[in-house]
């Protein structure tokens, strides 16, 4: 038998520190095998980026010639897929122990979810080696740490199931002593999608002791657990950071910033505010919105701040709307021109704003709700009396369109305009004419 | 020449001046994680970036959003991340490491009334501090308060440029009122910030120099990016300038101080502020991002009433814009910090014009600071 003549270009990948773990630990013999695993894949050492945990394997990336980043503890899977997402041509290595398993365990399994394309190792030795042998999420139950003084009583995590089950494309198990390791690291590496090998080895400073813990012993852990070795799961999937530029060839979403070219400008007399009170899903927003957008057309400045709670569709919605001869820099409002109270919830807003009007100031309320003392002109209006009645979700509209008609805050036909644009300008006139049309009750 | 479109005014927030002007730095990456009032940015980014050849992507949480960030700015992206309060208590470990590693970031905090969830939708300024000193260590970070809409676009720009020129993260701190509030702004306003081109070793060069250079401290030391024809070596363990982890002591104190250094010997150029001074004013306001705006309307307002006064808006929160704010208070009697906070950043007030009255206004419920207010304060 004649041996092969290699060409593969790069020998090793490893450079010439030596290991820094313990007499017997497996640490040292899954990196040789990932070397080995590099080798055969005849990477050059700036092709791949190794991107090491915390903890005894968080070591690793410093034995190797090829890129690295050395992170913070469980988050080594969060700078893998920054890496790979930036620069997709690189292959790109997770190594972590069974402790980043459990501080990460959210982007093992958002990583294994998206499928990206990057191939993680798993040091298994069950505890924490380098901070004194606690336990972690692999300890099985039973077995004795520092940290479970009686026996420990936490279900280890099966990591295989756990990506397998979530959509990874290649899950591994097996322990540093099976003789196919580098094979199925390189074919781990080698898959487009995201790759996981749970990898079981012994930690002599503690496990070992503290558990007279063994080679034998870990294949009869791995059988009493009821956990299967070799290839476990394999899928095929698109790759997420292909999948994302495939995707993104087709997408369109263009940045709209609405210009307008101010009319010139009529006289302002002064600063005006104009506040919307009623219920979140009643669109008092969008209500206002046309009011400060009438503003902007009159050649005037405006500001709309909307406050809101952070549900949705229940609550109040109170939208506060500033027009102005000149810009506007303070943007709060102590003290409207004109309140519009559209709902029970918008009443209960507008205490503070009732209290702080005066009799220059205009209130109109939605019919059937309660009389609120203030010094401000008070007047009733009842959208639900017009024919046919305006519905709950389109009463601020008509609301508004009547409070602007009756106080001139902006030119009424240029809100008529602005209200009349876009796909529900129809719809929009016929309940600002609505609104208009109502009579005080 | 065309007509002049400074005549052109747009209805608009912080949030979407934020983004135009992350897209006019050249942000190719973004990560986030959505929290209000931050989220319209995250939005807005992960709807733009693939259009224009860039990635943005949610992430599981903030933890992961900051950390695809720094991946993915060791690989040659500009990133920017986005997020609230209780987000940046997440980041803080990870902005560490961005210190650590010298990684161009930007963070974007859109400040909301805390302490802790506190009121999601209720403006605020109380991370002022928080940033400076969000994670261990104590070590420099820039941030950067716009205090109007078109700054917002501005100072993004320009946090891009600080990020890359000295390798760290960069605050971009606003609130929910500035970013969320639909304010007509005048287009001509939103000036594009100079981003000078990241400075980084030929990804082709077959003989790199080390990754880091600690000598003389404070130096600029250009990227080793990772994609190359090299391969490049990053760890945010205390590491000897080829990235491998030592604690030799003298390696490390080089190490650090140049982290210092190379904010601390920067200052002047990073100092960014606004003085509106008037001769004979006895009292000086300062003040900063979205309340920078009642002391805008307050001081209008006392010069029409005759009443003299001068102002400092403070663009640049850090590194401390020393000089400019001791040039503002030379021969003022009292100098009003507005604030919308426990009074976080009076303290730097304090310690610089130390012979001066300092008089904060400090609001804590959720409302902006009325212009009426300051004017009391003036003396």
């Amino acid at each position: 038998m004649s041996t092969p003549i290699s060409l593969t270009p790069y020998p090793t990948l490893r450079n010439e520190r030596e290991y820094p773990f313990c007499p017997g630990c497996g640490h040292g013999s899954v990196l040789d095998s990932l070397n080995e695993a590099l080798v055969r894949l005849e990477l050059a050492p700036h092709e791949v980026v190794i991107v090491s945990d915390i903890g005894c394997s968080g070591l690793s990336d410093q034995y190797f010639t090829t890129s690295a980043f050395h992170g913070l503890h469980g988050r080594s899977i969060t700078y893998a897929t920054g890496i790979k997402l930036s620069r997709p041509e690189l292959n790109v290595i997770v190594i972590m122990g069974d402790g980043g398993t459990g501080i990460g365990g959210a982007h093992l399994l958002a990583a294994a979810r998206r499928n990206i394309g990057i191939t993680v190792l798993v040091l298994n030795n069950f505890n924490f080696g380098m901070t004194g042998g606690q336990h972690s999420t692999t300890t099985p139950v039973g077995f004795v740490t520092p940290t479970t003084p009686g026996g420990n009583l936490e279900n280890p995590l099966d990591i295989c199931a756990t990506v397998g089950v979530n959509g990874a494309a290649y899950a591994y198990r097996g322990t540093n002593f099976d003789a196919d390791i580098a094979d199925r690291m390189a074919e781990g590496i080698a898959t487009a999608g995201f790759a996981l090998l749970d990898v079981w080895d012994l930690c002599t400073a503690y496990f070992v002791p503290n558990n007279k813990f063994s080679r034998r012993k870990i294949d009869q852990t791995m059988e009493a657990l009821g956990l299967d070795s070799g290839v476990l799961y394999r899928r095929e999937r698109p790759e997420f950071a292909a999948e994302y530029r495939r995707q993104a060839a087709d997408h369109h979403a263009g940045l709209q910033v609405e210009v307008v070219a101010p009319a010139p400008a009529a006289r302002l007399e002064r600063r005006f505010h104009f506040v919307v009170a009623g219920s979140a899903g009643g669109r008092v927003r969008s209500a206002a919105r046309l009011v400060a957008a009438a503003a902007m057309r009159a050649g005037w400045w405006s500001a709309q701040r909307d406050d809101y709670p952070i549900t949705v569709k229940t609550g109040p919605s109170v939208s506060e709307v500033i027009v102005s001869a000149e810009e506007i820099n303070y943007s709060g409002i102590d003290q409207p021109d004109v309140l519009v109270i559209v709902s029970e919830d918008g009443l209960g807003k507008s205490a503070a704003f009732l209290e702080n009007m005066t009799s220059d100031g205009t209130v109109c309320l939605a019919a059937g709700l309660p009389l609120p003392e203030t010094a401000a002109q008070l007047y009733t209006i009842d959208p639900a009396a017009s024919d046919p009645p305006i519905a709950r979700a389109s009463r601020a509209l008509a609301m508004v369109g009547h409070a602007v008609a009756r106080t001139g805050v902006v030119p009424f036909d240029i809100f008529e305009d602005v209200a009349g644009q876009g796909a529900f300008g129809a719809k929009n006139l016929d309940l600002v004419a609505a609104g208009v049309a109502l009579a005080e009750t | 020449m065309t007509a002049t479109t400074t005549a052109q005014r747009v209805f608009t927030d912080g949030a979407t001046a934020i983004v135009r002007g992350a897209l006019a730095a050249g942000c190719d990456f973004f990560a986030g994680y959505p929290i209000t009032p931050a989220s319209s940015i995250l939005m807005m980014m992960l709807q733009n970036l693939p259009t224009r050849g860039g990635i943005g992507i949610q992430g599981e949480d903030e933890i992961s959003s900051i950390g695809m960030c720094i991946g993915a700015a060791m690989a040659g992206s500009r990133v920017m991340t986005a997020t609230s309060g209780p987000g940046i208590s997440l980041y803080s470990e990870n902005i560490g490491l961005a210190v650590m590693g010298e990684v161009p970031l930007v963070i974007v905090d859109v400040q909301r009334l805390g302490p802790s969830t506190g009121a999601a939708t209720t403006t605020a300024q109380g991370d002022v501090q928080f940033v400076r000193w969000g994670t261990g260590g104590g070590y420099p970070v820039i941030a950067l308060a716009p205090s109007t809409v078109a700054e917002c676009y501005t100072l993004t720009m320009r946090a891009f440029d600080l990020a890359e020129r000295f390798r760290c993260p960069v605050f971009l701190l606003v609130d929910k009122e500035l970013a969320l509030t639909m304010r007509t702004v005048d287009a001509a306003g939103f000036v594009d910030a100079p981003v000078r081109p990241r400075p980084i070793v030929d990804p082709a060069a077959a003989d790199p120099p080390a990754e880091y250079l600690y000598e003389p401290a404070g130096g600029v030391v250009p990227m080793q990016l990772y994609g190359g024809k090299h391969p490049v070596r990053f760890t945010g363990s205390t590491h000897d300038e080829q990235a491998f982890i030592t604690k030799n002591p003298a390696v490390v104190g080089a190490l650090n101080e140049h982290l210092i250094h190379k904010i601390s010997d920067h200052v002047a150029e990073i100092a960014m502020t606004r003085a509106d001074p008037e001769d004979g004013a006895r009292t000086l306001l300062l003040s900063y991002g979205v309340t920078a705006g009642s002391m805008r309307d307050a001081v209008a307002a006392a010069r029409e009433a005759g009443v003299k006064v001068a102002a400092l808006t403070v663009q640049s929160l850090w590194p401390v814009p020393e000089t400019a704010i001791r040039e503002a208070g030379a021969g003022v009697e009292r100098v009003v910090v507005a604030e919308l906070n426990p009074g976080l950043y009076a303290r730097e007030i304090e310690r610089v014009l130390a012979d001066i009255e300092v008089v904060g206004v400090a609001r804590t419920d959720g409302r902006l600071i009325p212009p009426a207010e300051l004017i009391e304060l003036i003396v």
